[in-house]
């Protein structure tokens, strides 16, 4: 017999955003509702498969009664709420956090949306003056937080330093890294439960790091690589992208993929192949699987080298 | 918990003093990841840093992953994961200190210590306020090992012994004592007396008008803090006895009556929270003294918790009570080992006379303090960034709703106030909300405390009616200071004021008019002759460090701020001036509109004042 699962019965509540009237289910988010109403709301730090941290506000909206503005991220929706989307307060928030972003970060590799967010809200990271030099190696790592050296202005302070590969998997370039804490909640209690990275150091000093910035082989890492699947910028990535990105073979409109069952074990995780120039470059699974949520282990990401060996 | 720790052992001494804070017995779950902060705190004051090993032995312990323990460790300034000198002097060098002292005491020790940080043995670093700018310059003194091997011909203080390690504070401080210090000698403490200038005025007389009465500092100078003794025959307890006698609903409407305001900057109405946990259905419910006074220029709770002590632990016992928690934390920011030790001894006095405890004045009531010590993070002076820290997390803001009254501490409704507010509480229950509503006016009820520091004539924490004026308060300080140029108002956090503005009335209405906060009570006065453009680099900076990095507009605005005021100040502006300023209005606009928290939702406001008032660049 076939069992339909209804879910929970959920109230319906009344929300107004830029004039239009609203019925959603209790307990959704503001983003839910702009995401029904086909409003395109930017979002760095929110994916439907972690729990929101609400950490980099390019989702603010104006809330009716408060006096900052609101993550639509994260913030659930009560019956009468007036939200506004298409004031000059949200869009200034909205094109500020991306501009400051791309001013301290390399957001080169963090998709098309944010490259058309960026266009349409005007953000011009190129006003905070030139960049500064990169990082050592290492050197981010070891800032003692409330101590930093008197900018003089002329550089704009980035997060530029080395791509730090110490493993075959996956290599962490953290120019990239924004911070949005998507590969901390799923290497922690949103997905994987290993702990093996955190949030460290703080302030602008503050970086994704091991314990004592161990390589990675010395933690508790143990390879699933769903910190890759979650990140928004190209801050983590396989060892096969990474290489081909530096090579120059990098090739994306060439890329097709193509869904499978993963055959390593009986959970039957669904697979999807990212194929370039008939070569599977990386591995991911769609985040709204039951089953994985857009998670897998070691052996689904990465253990596809027998396929291309025949 | 899974652990994989490093392979690295700890040392018996570090072994030695994280078992010590860590009790046998961790409970049903087997975690107590909220002792992470006191384990740490055991072993800097041990060893002077966290090595791998003794990281290791404290996620073994608490079952804490060591990636989320380092994360914790490097989160803050008192903390260090690289070796570094066991004694260590953080010399001031923030609004209030550093052009009275604070930047000439850095020259003098660079030139004796060498560049801060450097000697393996005994070294020096720069330091955010400490809160005692009223004596400024100041130095807070880290020391670690035992006492009672120090080095020194001079007899340890009774305080040496008590396992709280053996920090000092010194102020005002000259390079012999800090280098004396360091060498391992004891330094004088602080006197509280010195830092209240109206417990020593003839009363009869404060400027010609009617007297001042004191009320939140009655009993300093007048009551040993050591003693409860003479804390109850300054009239100590009979509020406890009374609130007890008329029951806790009568004593949180009694509150609300009073319209009290919270006293740590944010003015929320106290009433509110208490009703509102009160009213919780829930069992389980706390309550927290926030003593993490960190804005700067900002020390009137460390002066209240030195001298009177007695008075916090009483006020707690009542609000505790009032609102049917049986455990309450008091927070306590780690600069401030003298309050510290005068809690802690007030505690356990308290607890030997049954005052805390199972039955609380044989009330049968149920309700205990514990003591947190914190690290050096200003964030975690923000209510949720400090239930964080106490749970054992990184100091990060949590976002509201939901509010702690409904999920706070351990996600259980929770009321937090700062230690100038629960002092009022002791009045209240003694007069009457009613009474106490009748001074002041509108939300700004009863009697306040402000910080004066800077160039006054008498500088220290004076205690006025709401809606005195600016100028009255400084009459009391020993006169409007010669060639006043402006004074900061309410903090880092707060704006700049003018001379021509002395006749606002102190309250949160008033100060709001004019485009002002009290804040947390500071008025740091600064004369023609202070370097402006060197106060609000500080103070940008300040926010640069201060920042916990959660929120892009907060992290990153504050690097562009820091840099912009840079560029304004040297003359060296990319365009010109105009578009300098349109950039820090930008910013500003981001950070005031979408941070997380009230630290970046104010990192901007002194500087916005500033450049109002043309206080630097061109027009200054």
């Amino acid at each position: 017999m076939t069992t339909i699962d209804l879910g929970t019965i959920r109230r319906l509540v009344s929300v107004t955003v830029d004039d239009v009237e609203h019925r959603v289910p209790e307990g959704a988010t503001i983003m839910d509702v702009l995401d029904g109403a086909g409003c395109d709301t930017p979002r760095l730090c929110q994916a439907p498969n972690l729990t929101p941290v609400n950490a980099c506000r390019v989702c603010v909206v104006e809330v009716e009664g408060s006096r900052p503005l609101v993550p639509s991220c994260a913030r659930r929706v009560e019956d009468g709420m007036v939200v506004r989307t298409d004031t000059e307060r949200v869009a200034h928030s909205r094109r500020m956090v991306l501009e400051l972003l791309e001013s301290a970060n390399d957001m080169s590799q963090a998709g098309d949306d944010v490259a058309r967010w960026s266009v349409e809200y005007g953000a011009d990271p190129e006003r905070y003056g030139p960049p500064g030099p990169p990082a050592a190696a290492g050197e981010r790592g070891n800032r003692h937080p409330g101590h930093h050296a008197e900018p003089d202005g002329e550089t704009r302070a980035t997060v530029a330093q080395p791509v730090t590969v110490d493993n075959d998997l996956y290599v962490r370039d953290y120019a990239r890294c924004i911070l949005c804490y998507k590969c901390v909640e799923a290497c922690g209690t949103d997905a994987q439960n290993t702990f093996a990275i955190a949030v460290a150091g703080r302030g602008f000093d503050a970086t994704i790091s091991t314990e004592f910035a161990v390589p990675l082989p010395d933690s508790a890492c143990v390879y699933c690589g769903n910190c890759i699947g979650v990140c928004p910028t190209g801050a983590l990535k396989s060892v096969a992208e990474h290489e081909r990105r530096e090579a120059g073979i990098w090739d994306p409109d060439d890329e097709t993929v193509t869904s499978t069952i993963c055959s390593f074990c009986g959970v039957g995780c669904t697979l999807e192949l990212h194929v370039q120039h008939n070569t599977i470059v990386n591995v991911t699974s769609p985040h709204d699987h039951s089953v994985t949520h857009g998670h897998l282990c070691i052996k689904g990401r990465f253990g596809f080298q027998h396929v291309q060996n025949l | 918990m899974d652990l994989r720790l490093l392979p690295d052992a700890p040392t018996d001494v570090e072994r030695t003093a994280i078992d010590a804070v860590v009790p046998d017995d961790l409970g049903s779950t087997g975690e107590r990841r909220d002792l992470l902060l006191p384990a740490f705190h055991a072993v800097m004051d041990a060893v002077g840093w966290i090595s791998r090993g003794a990281l290791g032995h404290v996620c073994e312990r608490l079952q804490v992953p060591p990636a989320e323990a380092y994360g914790v460790a490097t989160f803050y300034a008192l903390f260090s994961v690289t070796p570094r000198a066991p004694r260590t002097a953080h010399v001031c060098d923030d609004v209030a200190c550093a052009a009275f002292g604070g930047d000439a005491l850095c020259a003098a020790l660079e030139e004796r210590l060498g560049p801060a940080g450097e000697r393996e043995d005994v070294t020096w670093t720069r330091s955010p306020c400490l809160g005692m700018c009223e004596r400024a310059p100041a130095v807070f003194l880290q020391r670690a090992g035992d006492a009672a091997q120090r080095s020194s011909t001079i007899d340890a203080g009774p305080e040496a012994a008590d396992g709280l390690g053996d920090h000092q504070q010194i102020a005002p401080a000259d390079v012999t004592t800090v280098l004396e210090g360091l060498g391992g000698a004891d330094v004088p403490g602080p006197d509280p007396v010195v830092s209240t200038p109206q417990s020593r005025m003839d009363r009869s007389r404060s400027n010609g008008t009617r007297p001042q009465e004191l009320h939140l500092l009655s009993r300093v100078g007048i009551v040993d803090p050591a003693d409860l003794d003479s804390y109850r025959a300054a009239g100590g307890y009979s509020g406890l006895r009374r609130a007890l006698a008329v029951g806790s609903s009568r004593v949180v409407d009694e509150i609300t009556v009073a319209s009290l305001t919270g006293r740590g900057g944010a003015a929320f109405p106290t009433g509110t929270k208490w009703s509102a946990v009160a009213g919780s259905p829930d069992p389980d419910k706390y309550l927290i003294c926030n003593a993490d006074e960190s804005e700067p220029g900002t020390f009137k709770d460390r002066v209240l918790m030195e001298a009177d002590p007695f008075a916090l632990v009483e006020a707690m016992t009542v609000a505790g009570i009032a609102v049917g928690a049986h455990t309450g934390y008091l927070y306590i920011r780690g600069e401030y080992p003298a309050a510290e030790r005068a809690v802690r001894h007030a505690i356990e006095a308290a607890r030997h006379h049954r005052l805390l405890g199972d039955d609380v004045m044989g009330s049968g009531r149920v309700f205990d303090i514990e003591v947190r010590r914190g690290a050096g993070a200003y964030i975690c002076g923000e209510e949720t960034a400090l239930m964080n820290s106490l749970e054992g997390h990184r100091g990060e803001p949590r976002a509201k709703p939901p509010f702690p009254t409904v999920a706070g501490l351990f996600a259980k409704p929770t009321v937090i106030n700062n230690v100038e507010t629960l002092i009022n509480v002791l009045r209240i229950v003694a007069e009457g909300g009613p009474a106490f509503a009748e001074v002041g006016s509108g939300r700004s009820t009863g009697t306040k405390l402000f910080c004066l520091s800077g160039v006054v004539a008498r500088p220290g924490v004076y205690e006025i009616d709401m809606g005195t004026t600016l100028r009255e308060l400084l009459e009391l300080a020993g006169g409007v200071p010669d060639r006043l140029r402006t004074i900061l108002l309410g903090g880092a956090a707060g704006t700049f004021v003018t001379p021509d503005q002395l006749d606002v009335r102190l309250t949160l209405e008033d100060t709001r008019e004019i485009g002002a906060t009290l804040g947390s009570g500071v008025v740091l006065c600064l004369d023609e002759s202070v370097d402006m453009a060197r106060i609000l680099r500080r103070i940008a900076g300040f926010f640069r460090d201060e920042s916990c990095g959660q929120c892009v507009p907060c992290r990153v605005g504050t690097v562009r701020q820091e840099e912009a005021l840079a560029r304004i100040v040297r003359g060296r502006e990319i365009g010109d001036r105009k578009t300098e300023l349109q950039l820090l209005t930008d910013v500003d606009r981001v950070m005031t509109d979408a941070s997380i928290c009230g630290l970046g939702q104010t990192a901007a406001s002194a500087v916005r004042s500033a450049l109002k008032l043309g206080l630097i660049g061109e027009n200054a």
